[in-house]
Order: structure tokens, then sequence, then C-alpha cells
């Protein structure tokens, strides 16, 4: 069986699954019981400064978006930071820690940007025995607004800072949590590398409204009539969050820093993705509070079982293995020629291709008096929307021509060899070829 | 089980008021608002959708299933019944499963059609609990159209003609609307009532008159009618029963099935409709079926329907036959009836098994019986009608008949397959080429 077992920037866990940052974590309570269900480590929701606690609104803090048989598919809120007391919480990570050794426990911090708040919270974080820090400078909802969470992620300055005061006042790992409110992921995090960052995790909540009741004119969730945004999260932002990721796994001043993948990460399938554009561990938040803690045991056993069908004997095996094929589009290989194929033994006729393809695409694919539908090689330039909108799995699938061939769409025969658009004749800008 | 289902005879009260209540229960409970929004999810919005071309009607069903998916299923009640006014009845007693749900692409790949028509039935009965009537009348033409029959084909046709402005006058023989709607079909199909609340809520259209206890040679003649009226359309369905034709069918407990479908329809309390201890139905239709199922229902300890012919051959269908079959019905094929014995009442009923050509084989057998049904058929009753093919009223594709302004449909005209919801269609279709022969 393989080794789940984690080493993330020097904090061991007996698997890569952490619980981020979030409601989930915010107490002795549920820490121990997600810690029992298995899961390999949490990062204790966000701590803030010594003083009166934020509060919550008492209404309702989540938004969703449904999709078939209410399955959630999104989730957003606007709960702030931890509310309850700064002690209380401290003294409940050090009995936690102490009982779980085994375990990862990160305390993500957000005090306001002024060094002297840092230096005071950070010896009483590090009294916990905790095994490091998360920065959160993500929450893009109402602490951004008293000058913290994102708006310090959005101020790549304000990060390397920060992240400097922390590796100065505190011993263990610091991870840097990064906002996706912001046009290119890479400046923060390539700030953070720079104040000495052992390591990012990514995406943090993206801004939101998930819904407007059109009865009362409200934003949902609605506080007595009103919405705020909130941060927006699950299944639906894991595309987002894996291109983020994708973007730091390869970018020239962020590639090598540690990540920690968030986003949407709903079963062992999405981590071991997450895992391969570069992450060394990943963190759950939506599916936990969907589903409760017991999906890390699926999560467990998933990647244990596609590791062993892989050969891979540890997590360092796959880690980064998709990065090398993250490319420019202008890099992909414009010689690779594809056509559709419907298997009319799998094809039910339901004619959802011939839709798609008749009334938004390029008019390929034949309908029969009988309901046969058959791709139009001439016409099809392999766009795949028929496979993206077909109901049976593998009905329709893209098959590469062979060398030597001729595209009956162009007219050309297929090149072997690879060129894309930089050297294309279209290309007002192509370098010479030869 | 109580003793009275062992006493023979033919005696009402055999179950208890509770269990009779259970028995005869909605046969597929509505679905929830839930469970239509999960059932709506499956359907795949197919393009030129199979399940369309199987309707009768040509219901949008795609387009209905997107709009209670979408949480407005008024709009998806007004696009059923802008193609079939009766879709809440439709969706309670159509064969979906030989019609829409069998062409169902979900069919072919899972053998789990879309729940088509519980899906239709929430639409409507969504829209018909509120009282609402969607559709209003164009300025009145002007124009008379007598329709003689109040069932699905008259109700239908009717109700086109009086949406497009002309003044109707239904007659129909019944004391209450809605044809076999209301008279012949099994009570679990369609409780509470359902029937003559879908007639209330049609009417609502205005324009249309409704006399009862006429019929053609009863009150009005087709003279009559046409001197008085600009048209008609004739839905009289089909009045007459085939008759055994063997010795002892004139013994008491020998009776119609479609006559003990209408008396249960029309009994407040089943518990007042008596029935044999040892019934047996002959036919192999829905009216068959009906009626075994619903002999089982209220207390009859052995109850046989025998069919002439195989399995695959009856007219109900294979969920039909499935439904009776786990009622307890036991279905006994290749046997025709050869005589009635008994002292007065029947006692006993003879068969003899026949091979696929209808040969007799010889071999006989013998069912214990103080009730028998004949479902074996209805017939026209069709003096003074239009010219006949084979034995209905000859139409074309229009619905009309021989004489001029005289149309028909439903079961007593040519074409079509005796059920409800092409009885609609006809009614429907009628009605448009009458208007357009009407205002030119």
């Amino acid at each position: 069986m393989a080794d789940l077992t984690s080493n993330f920037i020097g904090i061991k866990s007996p698997n890569p699954f952490w619980l981020a940052s979030a409601p989930p974590t915010d107490k002795e309570y549920n820490v121990r019981r997600a810690f029992e269900a298995g899961w390999g480590g949490v990062v204790w929701k966000t701590l803030g400064s010594e003083g009166p606690p934020v509060v919550n609104v008492n209404g309702p803090r989540y938004g969703a978006i449904y999709g078939a048989d209410r399955r959630l598919l999104g989730l957003n809120n606007i709960e702030l930071i931890t509310d309850r007391d700064l002690f209380t919480n401290l003294e409940e990570i050090k009995r936690v820690k102490a009982d779980y050794p085994d375990r990862a426990v990160i305390v993500s911090i957000m005090v306001p940007c002024e060094e002297a708040a840092w230096k005071a919270i950070l010896p009483l974080v590090e009294d916990t025995g905790a095994d490091g820090i998360e920065l959160n400078f993500g929450c893009p909802h109402g602490m951004s607004e008293r000058g913290m969470g994102a708006a310090v992620g959005q101020v790549p300055e304000y990060i390397e800072m920060v992240t400097r005061w922390c590796k100065q006042y505190y011993s263990k790992p610091v991870i840097v949590k990064l906002t996706p409110n912001i046009t290119d992921i890479t400046k923060p995090a390539a700030a953070a590398k720079r104040g000495g960052a052992d390591a990012v995790s990514l995406i943090n909540t993206i801004n939101s409204i998930t819904s407007v009741n059109l009865d009362s004119m409200s934003p949902e969730p609605s506080i007595d009539g009103r919405g705020s945004h909130g941060g927006y999260c699950g299944p639906a932002v894991k595309p987002i969050a894996m291109s983020m990721v994708s973007e730091i796994s390869r970018g020239d001043d962020t590639c090598g820093i540690a990540i920690s993948g968030i986003g949407g990460i709903t079963t062992w399938r999405d981590a071991a993705e997450f895992m391969t554009l570069g992450c060394g561990n990943v963190q759950v938040c939506t599916a936990a509070m969907t589903y409760g803690f017991k999906i890390v045991q699926e999560m467990i056993s998933g990647l244990s079982e596609w590791m062993d069908s892989k050969g891979h004997t540890s997590i360092d095996d796959f880690c980064g293995a998709a990065v090398p094929n993250v490319t420019d589009w202008n890099q992909l290989n414009l010689n690779y020629i594809a056509k559709a194929k419907i298997d009319q033994d799998l094809c039910i006729s339901c004619g959802r291709c011939f839709a798609a393809c008749e009334d938004t695409s390029h008019q390929a694919i034949a309908m029969s008096e009988d309901r046969t539908f058959t791709v139009i090689d001439e016409e099809c330039v392999a766009c795949n929307l028929c496979v993206n909108v077909c109901p049976v799995e593998a009905c329709i699938t893209m098959e590469a021509m062979t060398p030597g061939a001729t595209d009956p769409r162009t007219g050309k025969v297929v090149q072997p060899d690879y060129a894309n658009w930089t050297t294309h004749p279209n290309n007002p800008g192509a370098t010479a070829a030869e | 089980m109580t003793s009275d289902v062992f006493e023979p005879g033919i005696k009402a009260g055999r179950l208890a008021p509770d269990i009779l209540e259970a028995q005869f229960s909605d046969l597929h409970p509505p679905l929830d608002a839930h469970e239509a929004l999960v059932a709506a999810d499956r359907c795949y919005f197919c393009h030129d959708a199979p399940c369309i071309t199987a309707c009768p009607t040509d219901i949008d069903i795609p387009l209905f299933i997107r709009q209670i998916a979408t949480g407005t299923p008024d709009a998806a009640a007004k696009t059923i019944l802008t193609q079939n006014i009766l879709g809440g009845m439709c969706a309670r007693v159509c064969p979906t499963e030989t019609l829409c749900e069998e062409a169902c692409v979900r069919e072919l790949a899972e053998g789990k059609p879309v729940l088509i028509g519980q899906l239709q039935r929430y639409a409507t009965d969504t829209l018909q609990s509120k009282g609402v009537h969607p559709f209003s009348r164009a300025a009145v033409t002007g124009k008379t159209v007598a329709v003689v029959g109040a069932g699905p084909a008259g109700l239908a046709c009717a109700h086109r003609l009086a949406m497009l402005g002309h003044d109707v006058v239904i007659h129909d023989v019944r004391p209450k609307p809605g044809g076999l709607n209301e008279y012949g079909i099994a009570a679990y199909k369609t409780p509470d009532e359902f029937a003559q609340g879908e007639v209330d809520w049609l009417m609502q259209i205005g324009g249309i008159t409704l006399k009862h206890e006429v019929a053609l040679g009863d009150g009005v003649t087709l003279d009559g009618l046409q001197s008085k009226f600009d048209a008609i359309f004739l839905a009289i369905g089909l009045g007459g029963v085939n008759a055994l034709g063997v010795e002892g069918e004139d013994k008491n407990g020998v009776s119609d099935a479609v006559d003990f479908i209408a008396d249960l329809r029309q009994a407040g309390d089943m518990g007042s409709v008596p029935i044999g201890r040892d019934v047996v139905v002959i036919g192999g239709g829905m009216t068959a079926v009906d009626a075994a199922v619903q002999a089982k229902l209220l207390g009859a300890l052995n109850v046989t329907l025998v069919y002439r012919r195989g399995r695959d051959r009856m007219n109900a269908s294979a969920f039909e036959q499935d439904l009776a079959a786990s009622k307890g019905v036991r279905i006994v094929t290749h046997a025709v009836p050869v005589a009635v014995h008994g002292n007065g009442a029947v006692r006993e009923i003879e068969f003899e098994y026949v091979d696929d050509a209808m040969k007799g084989t010889g071999q006989t057998l013998m069912l214990a019986a103080d009730q028998v049904f004949k479902a074996i058929g209805q017939t026209l009753q069709s003096d003074g009608l239009p010219d006949l093919e084979g034995r209905k009223i000859m139409v074309d594709e229009a619905g009309r008949s021989s004489v001029k302004g005289i149309w028909a449909g439903g079961d007593c005209a040519s074409g079509g397959d005796d059920l409800t919801v092409t009885a609609v269609a006809e009614g429907r279709d009628a009605a448009m080429d009458i208007h357009k022969v009407l205002v030119g």
C-alpha cells in the first residue's frame, strides 16, 4: 500500500489532507473530531489580536449554488475570523497539539499590518507548540474593509513586509495564504517568496454574490433585507484555483516555493490533480462542511489505491508531475489534428451533440431520419463541445489523425512535426522557420 | 383478512373500510416539489425529442420538463395544456410505458426513463389546484357547434372551439360529463373526483354549454342538430358491449366489465359495491385489467383474467399486466369461454384451450365463478350515423365524416387506438379544421 505520509516544508502529517482555516477548525471540539476521523492536519481558524473579538452577523452566513438534487456546487460565506477569545483559542491549540503530536496543527493569523501587532501575537502562537503559521491575506469580506485579509493580499509589498516580520519573530514554518481576488497571482506569490515564506497556500475564497432574492431584491445570504459579497468556495472554484496553482508552479519568480492547494477539493481525485500541479499537500473545507469529516476516509483510500495502480510509493512521486505539460497557448502543437468520433453502440440518440454543433458550432454533425448521428469530418474542427455535452461517457471521443493522412476539412496533409503559433505563417510576428 | 372474503356469492363490504380506502388510493402518489426537481433534472432536453414524436398530442415534453426544473411549473402546465387540454387526466391514465417513456433515450440507455407522466401530473396539478385557467377566448364569432359526447374527444374539441370564439353545446347521454374519464377508468387511477374537477376547470374557458342525458335518437337527432348548428362533432364513443355468444351468458352474476367499472367510479363508498368471491374476467384489454384489479381490491378471493390469445397479444400494456399480477390476479391465456354453468346464477364457467390460430384443442378448463365480467370489446351504436369504415365512423385526417358539416373523433371514429390521449388529439385537430371551415 502506498505511503501517504506527508512532509510539507518540514511539517509531518500521516496524510496530505488538511482541513483549511475555516469554521470546521474554529475550536478544540471540532478539531478533535477531525483528527479522530483521520485528517492529517488542520489550519486553525484565523486568530486576531488580543482584545475584544470580532462579531459575526446573527443572520445567515452562507449562500449556495446547487446542482441536481440540491447537490452543493458552490458555497459562499460572510463569516469573519474567529469570534472567540484569543487566549481560549491558544489554550485549546496547545491541548490538541499535545494530544495529537503526529498531526499537523497550523495556526492561521490575521492582525493589523503593523509590526507591533505581529510581534505581540507570534510568541503566543509559538508557545502553543503548533507546527507553523498561515498568514491570512485572503479573507475577502469584513476584515479587508479594516485593512486586513485580502486588503493586504492585494498589495505585494505588504505581503513581503509582513512575511519578513513573521520570519523574524517566529521560528517555525510560515505559510502565506493568497487571495484569488487579484489579476496576477504570481505577484503576491513572488512577494511572499521574497519575504522568506516557506510556502504559499491558495486559493482563499472568491468575491461573490450567490443569488438575488427576486421577491425581496436582496442578495443572498440576506441579513435583514441586505446582502454583502462573500467568499466563494466549493467544487465550482476548483478550475480557477488549479489555474492559479499552475501559474505559481511554473512562474519564473515563484517556481520552487512550496504550495498547499486549496479550492473546491472534494474527492481524492481533486486532491491528486492539485498535487500534480505542484501542491505538496491540500486543504479542504467545503467538502467537509457539506458531508462531514468522514470524507477524509474516501480521500485516503482513493489516493492510496490510485497511487498503487500507478506504482507511486510516496506522494513526492507525482507532485508536480503535470507542471511541465502546462504551457502557454502559443506553445501548443498546431499540427495536432483530431476529429470527433461517435460510438454508435453507445449513442442513445439524444441529439444534444447535434443541437450544440448545429446551433452553436461548426455544423459538423449529421442527423439521419432514424436519429443516427455522425460526424462530418469535412467540417469538424475537434472543438470538443459534442464530447462535453454528450450525456454518455466515452460515447464521443476525439481521435487524433495519423500524420500523412489528409484532413478532409482543410485538404492538407497532417504533418508529423511539432509546430506552434510562433512560427505559423498567419502570425505576423512569426520568426522565419529556416 | 376477515372471514368475509371466504363467503361465497356476490356481497358488499368484504373488506374493512380503512383497507378499502388504502386499496383504492392513488396508484402513483404525486411527486412532491423536490421529487419533481430531481426527476426533471434527468431529462436530457433532447434535440427533436423522441418523446414528443411518441406523444399523440405532440406535447413539447423537454420544454415543459425544463420549465419544471427551473421552478416554473405553471409555465410547464401551459406548455402541456396548449397541446392537450386534458393533460391532467392523460398524465394519470396514459400508458406512458408504451408512448413517451418508451421513447425516452434514458429508457434506451438505462431502462429508466424520465418520469414524464408523473412530471406532467406535477405541472398540471400545480396549476389546476390553484383554479387557474391559463387560456382565454378569442372574440366571439357567432358560429355555433354541437358536440355529441362529453368524453375526452368531445371536451377537447369543445374547449378548442370555445377558445377560438365559437359557441359550443355539448350533448351527453350520462348525468355527468367526462365520458370514460368519469365512467370508464379504474378508480385508483383518478381518485378524489379528479375527472369532474378537470371538467369544471376546462369549462372556465366559457362559451360551452353542457346538456346532460340527451343522446342521438333520445332527445336530439343529427338532422335536428344540423339545422340548428353550423357544425357537428361526434364523439359518442362505443356505447355497445360485445356479447360472449355462449350458452348461459344470461345467468345472474354475468355482467359487463364497463358497468362494474362505472359503478365503482360512481360509488361514494367502495364498501357498498358487491363483489363475488370467485371472479372471472374475460378479455385482454385495459378494461379487463381495470375490472380484474378492482375486483381483487374489493376483496374477491380469487380473480382470474382469461384471454383467448397469448400475453404478447393483450391490448393491456405489460405494465398493466404486471400490475394485475402484483395484485394477485391470475392471468390465463389461450382459452375461450364455451359455457356458463349454474342454476339461475353462475356457479362455474367453462373454457376451451385454443392454439395460436384460435383453433380448439379439446382441452377444457372449469373455473369456479360467482361473478363473471365480460370485457371483450365495445361497439359503436351506429344507427343513422355517417358512413362507417369497418365498425367505426369513417373520417379523414382532419376528422371529417362522409357528411358535410359533421366531424367525428375519439373511439367512435376510424383510425386511432382507443386511448384517451388519442381522443384528445382528434378532438383538438377536428376543432382546428371546423374553425378553418367556419371562418374561412
